[in-house]
């Protein structure tokens, strides 16, 4: 199957059925390379996630994958990106919305699949997105006290202001005999 | 000494208390003792990061009621290399010897997934040959991440033969990735638009030998163990996760497959040659340590078969795609052709140039589902690339396959799931 055919397949799929539950306007589609993500505000992100999920025809049972893009210009900074897949349709889809950058929250998907708790974290972790409702939101990767030494601030590596060679005195070192 | 008055009764307690205390405070244990008798109380385990069983540097902290775990928390991190940042600061030739460090039990077919996930970014079409290459060295990567998780896992609840005799076999395999590209466990194989050279004459013939002589091997590996009443006895009925259960946990691969579920990227979404191959989606419906064990052993079977169809059709022509825009040149053209020494300048210097959007490419690795999320911006490097790692995702369905289970299931358990930790830390 070539990538259009793809695109095609997920599309009459998806598209009608969102359509006519969530009406013109709420929802915005893009594609790129026979994937189609679909965006949401992020107020209506678990009610649009809890449809794909319950809807018999879509059947998005199984959440792969979750990671925040740091698009530092903006003024939503971070995109949240879920990907789906639903195991009766054998189809991939990906939903995104934005949160801001001086309080970057969202609410958490941990309600609706287990698989979320991990991946969450995992972005709390990297980008300091905090996931409202979650039941357990600490690092996932770094030290619990990974903080920059002279503001005091938490640092999260992958925002795009963190430094490649990392921030000097935020990790202890082996001590020099 | 006055037997009589020294052995009463409340002296042999206050004996066997202050001993049992000794013996569980020790330097590797971190135990919280609250009130006096430590059998009454839980006791706080700390499982690793230096564990031998934990498979690399994996930490669980246990929470025991006796030998009974009530809760499990594992802590990762210890292997944390940030690939994803690097990702987003070096250009994507120069990212690719890093994917052989995410899961080093099968560094080719991570290879393999990051090349089509830039190639798709980019929309680089491969050669035949290189995508029938790309596919042989998936399976046979598979053959030998599979071997290692059965004889580690049979080693871990106290098979040690059973280690001894696959890595025999995975040493073999090992030879090939050898006489395939130079180099046996990073091997950075695959190229971006193809892989970095041909076969050599005498590796198919290794190939076809290695693959006559392992079913017969597998057979024997089963002998030892599938029947085993010990072993099967040891590890049927624990760490059992249900179907619908593994769903929501997001599991892929094997752990997926143990519980009935017959998923698998190779068939749901098929890349590289694998829509024109015969293969079944193995499923072991019990969804405990045997049935991932059971699954494994015959994913292999299945992979040989594959290896047979693709040495039946052997296609011919050039392995890396003509693109110069995209494809590294050869050393031989860029020494004597300006205009490849031009290309190769700017490619090395400003890379793969994908248009902006962001695609995401998974391949069914040996762990499980292998995905690259890579969003472009139109420059050399990614602006973005996440990766969705099968161990890091696998490894949250220990938690509710330990709770409950005794301590000595945890590492048949961890043997199951089959994490690997370069993959798991990123």
């Amino acid at each position: 199957m070539t990538l259009a055919e793809r695109l095609e397949r997920i599309k009459g799929i998806v598209l009608p059925t969102l359509t006519e539950h969530f009406g013109e306007g709420t929802l915005s589609h893009a594609e790129h390379r026979g994937e189609l993500s679909i965006s949401v505000p992020r107020e209506r992100l678990v009610e649009l996630v809890r449809y794909l999920r319950d809807e018999p025809t879509l059947a998005f049972t199984m959440l792969k994958d979750l990671c925040a893009v740091d698009w530092n210009r903006r003024k939503e900074r971070f995109e949240l990106i879920y990907n789906l897949w639903s195991l009766d349709n054998s189809v991939r889809l990906r939903v995104k919305c934005f949160t801001e950058e001086k309080a970057p929250h969202v609410d958490s998907l941990t309600g609706l699949f287990t698989a979320a708790n991990w991946y969450e974290r995992e972005t709390y972790d990297m980008h300091g997105i905090i996931f409202d409702g979650h039941p357990d939101l600490r690092r996932m990767y770094m030290p619990e006290d990974f903080v920059d030494p002279n503001s005091g601030e938490p640092l999260y590596p992958l925002r795009k202001e963190f430094p490649m060679m990392g921030v000097p005195g935020s990790m202890p070192l082996p001590e020099r005999n | 000494m006055n037997i009589n008055s020294s052995a009463t009764l409340e002296r042999v307690y206050d004996l066997r208390q202050r001993k049992i205390l000794s013996k569980i405070i020790d330097k590797d244990t971190t135990i919280s003792l609250e009130g006096r008798d430590p059998l009454e109380n839980t006791m706080v385990l700390n499982m690793g990061p230096q564990h031998p069983a934990t498979h690399g540097v994996l930490r669980v902290l246990l929470r025991l009621d006796g030998e009974t775990v009530e809760r499990c928390v594992p802590e990762l991190g210890y292997l944390h290399r940030g690939y994803e940042k690097l990702g987003e600061n070096i250009s994507f030739h120069e990212f690719l010897p890093h994917t052989d460090r995410l899961d080093y039990l099968s560094p080719l077919s991570n290879n393999v997934g990051y090349a089509l996930a830039v190639e798709k970014a980019a929309g680089i079409e491969t050669p035949e040959r290189a995508v029938w290459i790309r596919t042989l060295i998936s399976e046979l990567a598979r053959i030998s991440s599979h071997l290692m998780a059965m004889g580690a896992m049979a080693m871990d609840v106290g098979a040690v033969t059973m280690l001894l005799w696959t890595f025999r076999e995975r040493e073999k395999l090992y030879d090939i990735f050898e006489k395939i590209c130079g180099a046996r466990f990073t091997t950075s194989y695959t190229r971006i638009g193809g892989v970095a050279n041909d076969f050599t004459p005498d590796v198919l013939p290794m190939i076809r030998k290695f693959i006559e002589e392992f079913p017969a091997n597998l057979r024997d590996f089963e002998g030892l163990i599938n029947r085993n009443r010990i072993f099967v006895e040891r590890v049927s009925g624990i760490g059992v996760i249900t179907g619908p259960e593994a769903i929501a946990l997001g599991l892929t691969g094997a752990c997926l497959r143990g519980s009935g579920i017959p998923h698998d990227l190779r068939r749901d979404e098929p890349y590289l040659m694998y829509d024109q191959l015969d293969f079944d989606v193995i499923t072991y419906s019990d969804g405990d340590c045997l049935s991932r064990y059971l699954t494994r052993g015959d994913e292999m079977k299945e992979s040989v078969k594959i290896v047979n169809q693709l040495l039946a059709k052997i296609p011919t022509g050039p392995t890396l795609a003509d693109d110069a825009k995209n494809v590294l040149p050869g050393k031989t053209e860029i020494y004597t052709k300006m205009e490849e020494l031009i290309h190769d300048f700017m490619l090395i210097n400003f890379g793969v140039q994908p248009e902006p959007g962001e695609i995401y490419s998974a391949i069914e690795a040996p762990k499980g589902e292998l995905g690259f999320y890579i969003v472009s911006d139109g420059t050399g490097h990614a602006w973005r690339m996440k990766i969705r790692s099968p161990s890091f995702c696998n490894l949250q369905a220990l938690t509710p396959m330990c709770e409950g289970s005794m301590i000595s299931d945890v590492v048949a358990i961890i043997g199951s799931i089959d994490p690997v930790m370069g993959e798991a830390d990123k």
